[in-house]
């Protein structure tokens, strides 16, 4: 393995003057779980490692008064999940912080490094989509913010630019009659990696029966988590009933471009896209329903 | 676990807490805190196992929370406190959860076996009624691949109510 430095740095500026100077031979780490992994693999060399946990703004979990939830890149999941009014107001998002690998890497891996990451099997990032997430990005020549959906480009591939880190990601206050859940397929019940995922969000009306808009994600089923447009669109307008869940899920499968490998085929991936976004979408219906 | 020849890149200097005593130790910047504690240190009871963060067998206590040692750098121990199977035992004894692994025969070829301890141990001190649902949901980042699990999970069900 390539030897390199480790160094903490302590605030932003700090953290992007050295990827600046370093350029692709620097990358910021967060719980390393990933990254540690793909050093020791030689996936690729680095002359630093750039540890942004005592940064501040990478460390910050803050749910704002008026119901924005706002998390630090390198914020653990397990101080996510373990935070009782987070977990009441975000169940979709506590449903993958909780299931991503063991406690052991929950005590490190953060969200934020899961979305830096991007591979196509995350299982963060369709529950940030469908919560309509926005991602903040600061370079040496400035910040700026996009969604969480454009931010994958490629499996392992994300858009931050030469010099750039992200510092956090921004979940809006959900709305009334708002639900959302994320489910994923493993053949075991713990610690793998997801054949499929799907997240869903739904904003019902005020009578909890009609689905007045909606948010899809597929996880592992593409070279990027995939919103699905589509079945998101479909859905708007719709009764919330399983025959609902089920079109979304015929329409959602045809949105899925997935290949086939050791871990499932081309059918059963496009066959789990149609089950788990009937059965995310029945959840986030009833939390929605809880949601009034 | 080798090094490689070019050691282009200077050791750091790091100050922690292990298992109760003041430790100061130099180490390359890019030694996992696994490399550090068997070869620097010379505490071997924490095992690698697939040193990619699966099996568990690697797992120290820092600061309340497990972690793999594989997954975390020698250099991030600065100012932390960290507990490895070394220090589960108190002077002169064994550990409850020790106790009941020998008493229930909870292992074999005993790779996996300071990971599970140290599993379980940050377990039953955070939640000392955990569940057999709740202990097998814990110790699903350790790995074994002799006992099929269901006499690691007596021993610290065991362990448990021995504590209370």
């Amino acid at each position: 393995m390539h030897p390199y430095q480790y160094i903490p740095a302590t605030n932003i500026t700090e953290a992007v003057s050295l990827l600046a100077r370093y350029g692709p031979r620097a990358r910021v780490m967060a719980g390393g779980t990933d990254l540690l992994v793909q050093l020791r693999g030689e996936r690729y060399e680095l002359d630093a490692v750039v540890d942004a946990k005592a940064i501040p703004e990478l460390m910050a979990l803050t749910l704002a008064k008026d119901g924005a939830l706002s998390i630090g890149a390198a914020v653990p999941c397990y101080q996510v999940y373990e935070d009782e009014a987070i977990v009441a107001a975000f169940p979709g998002i506590i449903d993958a912080a909780s299931l991503i690998g063991g406690i052991q890497v929950q005590s490190r891996a953060s969200l934020g490094g899961n979305l830096c990451n991007a591979t196509p099997s995350a299982d963060g990032i369709c529950p940030l989509i469908v919560h309509s997430g926005v991602v903040t990005l600061t370079g040496v020549g400035g910040t700026r913010t996009m969604l969480v959906e454009e931010f994958t480009t490629g499996p392992g591939r994300n858009a931050l630019a030469h010099g750039e880190m992200l510092v956090k990601i921004d979940l809006p206050k959900p709305a009334a009659h708002f639900g959302a859940a994320y489910q994923r397929f493993i053949p075991r019940n713990e610690m793998d990696i997801a054949v499929a995922g799907v997240a869903s969000a739904v904003t019902l009306d005020a009578s909890g029966q009609k689905i007045e808009s909606a948010r899809i994600a597929l996880a592992s089923v593409g070279p990027t988590p995939i919103f699905a447009k589509k079945a998101s669109d479909f859905l708007a307008g719709q009764p919330a009933t399983e025959e609902t869940y089920a079109k979304a899920g015929e329409v959602a499968s045809t949105e899925a471009t997935p290949i086939s490998d050791m871990r499932g085929t081309i059918e059963q991936r496009h066959h789990l896209v149609g089950v788990l976004t009937r059965r995310t979408l029945a959840q986030a219906v009833q939390r929605a329903r809880g949601n009034s | 676990m080798t090094q490689t020849p070019e050691q282009s890149v200077r050791k750091v200097s790091v100050q922690c807490t292990l298992n109760g005593q003041p430790t100061e130790f130099l180490a390359a910047p890019y030694l996992s805190l696994l490399e550090v504690l068997r070869e620097t240190l010379g505490l071997t009871g924490t095992k690698e196992g697939c040193n990619d963060g699966n099996c568990g067998a690697c797992t120290v206590n820092v600061d309340g929370r497990i972690v793999d040692s594989c997954l975390m750098l020698g250099a991030e121990a600065e100012g932390k406190t960290i507990e490895t199977i070394e220090g589960v035992a108190p002077a002169g004894g064994l550990h409850p959860l020790q106790q009941a692994f020998l008493e229930e025969a909870a292992l074999q070829c005993g790779i996996c076996t300071p990971g599970f301890l140290v599993s379980a141990k940050a377990l039953l001190e955070r939640e000392p009624d955990a569940d057999e649902p709740r202990i097998r949901l814990w110790l699903a980042g350790n790995l074994c691949r002799c006992t099929g699990y269901d006499k690691i999970i007596r021993a610290v069900e065991k362990a448990r109510d021995e504590m209370k």
